[in-house]
């Protein structure tokens, strides 16, 4: 089974987020908890609090690899998601190093 | 913007019409404070922000801006230049649809966006959602020189008549209608829901021909001929009836199965307009009769430019071609004979070689609105090809025109060639996507630099979708580019033989889909099967129709054979 994190897109504004260790929703990939197929239904319920408070939308899980003990989107969808436009790499996260928490 | 003293070419909004843009902006500002403070759930909310133009994507939220038939004023232009740097990051991006897209909305702002747009006769209404979408057509309406009805004023009545129609608002699934008045058929009305070719009958009226039920997508459809002719007066009686029978008929229980292509499919052409005829036949009168008085006034609110008297000979222009190859070859791709002497449109490409597909920066929006002030009456339009047009320059202007244009990188003269490529947003941008469509568009552009090349080639259209939904219309390319999730890697199906206009066909698989670094190569040998098969004259589409699909599919696949 493949390691799983989960992530979503802020309500304000849009931006993928993925839900990190502390409970709390960070704006990098490489800061999202991750978790073992057994754990991720109760961190997937613990994240959808994120919906009722008007945090986040569309929550789920995506597959995961570790590398270097942080992890990569295995999809590409995930991966640009995680990053930016291919054809705009002076757009999305891959711009910026902003990582914080909120 | 005003009723009385406006741009030429744009309806002119009237107290009632800038009273219910603003409305709706307040409405949503409304709804999108009680969403932010819990008091709207995503599922209530989601439907609102459709409505009113706003989809969750990729990256961000996404606000779609109608530009209805794709007529824009240099005011709304810098407008949107404006949001683009203000709201956005600086650029947008010109859809297959005529409208404006911006990638990197933000939520809590939209309600101003929205305003912003309102207070130059703008908005986002009928860009989303199960209704009547904004009304399309040819990008050189009231211009042309082929060009027999205006459609703008028919395309204003069916915008007045579905925005906020009652029973239109819910329909079983989107609804797309385009509308032509040229024989040459520039707006691809045959892959519409409903497409119209307006028309002149030997009285000299006013009638249109009817298509119904075409559409690309899942399931790609040319349309059927529903009528040869229904006069001015019975428009929207017959449309009326046509809308009403998909909406008892259409299919709600299934999204894939419910656009009216799909009933005309399954009922057949002749059950279906039984009951449009039925239908028509009992509301057909004065409730829905399309009085010429209110045709005549909405001419009206159509200011027309105040051409000058010019000769059709221009010394000027020829001479400027005669001393100048590269502006006679960008005169000869980019610009279409206008209805008046001493006139002609211009086609600005928002195709440079290697660039994405559609994107113009807030920089080269407020040139083009500099230069439509100065040399197009103040008027720009949106072609469902990506571009944009000047449609009423004056020849002897045209050369001045041509070498501000090249100082914004908006003279690549490419129009109809084979690097004038139609690409969705693809895996880049869009939610819905299954694979990117705008590197490829940019590898076979780059593979095909050479514009002498391109010129020895001819027309060539090359349309890439980045899922099947078909957003980049690949189904009506001459070379059209599907990408597809092969377990997660992407790879591209090609077709050959589809064609967007009068003779509108569906393009056929050519063979298994091909990985995304040999789809530019792939492209390249479809070309040279042509090149060396082609007789004077012919087009690749008339090429592939002689000679069948074989040769390509063995070209194509003769390595892997």
């Amino acid at each position: 089974m493949s390691t799983k994190a989960i992530t979503a897109n802020r309500l304000r504004d849009g931006s993928v987020v993925w839900y990190g260790k502390d409970g709390l929703w960070v704006d990098t990939v490489d800061r999202a908890a991750v978790y073992e197929a057994g754990a991720i239904d109760g961190a997937l319920a613990l994240a959808k609090q994120g919906l009722l408070d008007q945090i986040v939308v569309d929550v789920y899980a995506i597959d995961v690899k570790l590398s270097e003990g942080r992890p990569v989107p295995l999809r590409y969808r995930e991966w640009l998601r995680a990053n930016g436009p291919s054809v705009r790499t002076d757009l999305g996260k891959q711009a910026s190093a902003l990582a914080y928490a909120f | 913007m005003t009723s009385s003293t406006g741009p030429v070419g744009l309806y002119q909004y009237d107290a009632v019409d800038r009273e219910f843009v603003h409305e709706r902006v307040e409405q949503f500002r409304g709804q999108v404070e009680r969403r932010l403070a819990g008091d709207l759930t995503e599922d209530e909310f989601k439907p609102l922000r459709l409505m009113n133009g706003l989809y969750l994507q990729l990256h961000a939220y996404m606000l779609r801006i109608a530009v209805p038939y794709g007529v824009l004023s240099s005011t709304q232009m810098r407008r949107l230049a404006h949001i683009g740097r203000v709201h956005d990051k600086g650029y947008g991006h010109f859809t297959t649809r005529q409208n404006l897209q911006f990638n990197w909305i933000k939520l809590a702002e939209t309600p101003d966006i929205l305003g912003e747009l309102a207070d130059v006769n703008m908005h986002a209404i009928q860009t989303s959602g199960n209704c009547i979408r904004n009304v399309t057509t040819d990008q050189f309406c009231g211009a042309a020189a082929d060009e027999v009805i205006d459609p703008r004023v028919y395309a204003e009545i069916l915008r007045q008549w579905s925005t906020n129609h009652p029973e239109f608002s819910f329909l079983p699934r989107k609804f797309k209608i385009a509308i032509s008045g040229s024989p040459a058929d520039r707006a691809a009305v045959k892959v519409h829901d409903i497409g119209l070719l307006a028309k002149r009958n030997a009285e000299d009226e006013v009638g249109f021909e009817v298509w119904v039920g075409g559409g690309l997508g899942r399931s790609p459809f040319v349309a059927k001929k529903a009528r040869d002719w229904v006069p001015e007066a019975d428009g929207l009686a017959y449309l009326e009836a046509i809308l009403r029978v998909y909406n008892q008929f259409g299919r709600r229980d299934n999204m894939y199965k419910a656009r009216i292509k799909i009933l005309v499919h399954e009922l057949g052409i002749e059950k279906f307009l039984t009951h449009v005829d039925a239908e028509f036949a009992r509301i057909r009168g004065p409730k829905f009769a399309l009085d010429p008085e209110l045709v005549a006034a909405i001419q009206a609110r159509f200011a027309p430019p105040p051409l000058a008297d010019l000769p059709g000979h221009c010394p000027e222009f020829e001479a400027a071609k005669a001393s100048d190859p590269a502006f006679a070859r960008w005169v000869a791709t980019n610009t279409v004979a206008h209805k008046a002497p001493g006139y002609i449109c211009a086609t600005l490409s928002l195709k440079p070689i290697g660039g994405i597909p559609g994107d113009a920066t807030s920089e080269q929006m407020e040139a083009v609105a500099d230069l439509a002030d100065r040399y197009s009456f103040g008027e720009i339009r949106v072609a469902h090809e990506q571009n944009l047009v000047l449609a009423h320059v004056r020849k002897d202007a045209l050369h001045a025109l041509w070498t501000e244009l090249k100082a914004h990188d908006l003279a690549t003269p490419n129009i109809g060639l084979v690097s004038d490529i139609i690409a969705c947003p693809g895996l880049d941008y869009c939610a819905l996507a299954n694979a990117r469509a705008i590197p490829i568009a940019q590898g076979i552009s780059e593979r095909f630099a050479d514009l002498d090349r391109q010129l020895a080639i001819g027309d060539l259209s090359i349309n890439i979708s980045g899922c099947i939904n078909a957003c980049g219309h690949h189904h009506v390319a001459n070379i059209g580019i599907l990408g597809v999730d092969k377990k997660g890697v992407e790879f591209y199906q090609i077709t050959v033989g589809g064609n967007a206009g009068i003779d509108a066909a569906i393009g056929d698989i050519v063979g298994p889909a091909l990985p995304a670094e040999e789809v530019p190569a792939a492209i390249e040998a479809l070309v040279n099967v042509y090149l060396h098969y082609r007789k004077d004259g012919e087009r690749f589409i008339d090429t592939l129709g002689r000679i069948g699909i074989q040769p390509f599919k063995e070209t194509l696949y003769a390595a892997a054979a």
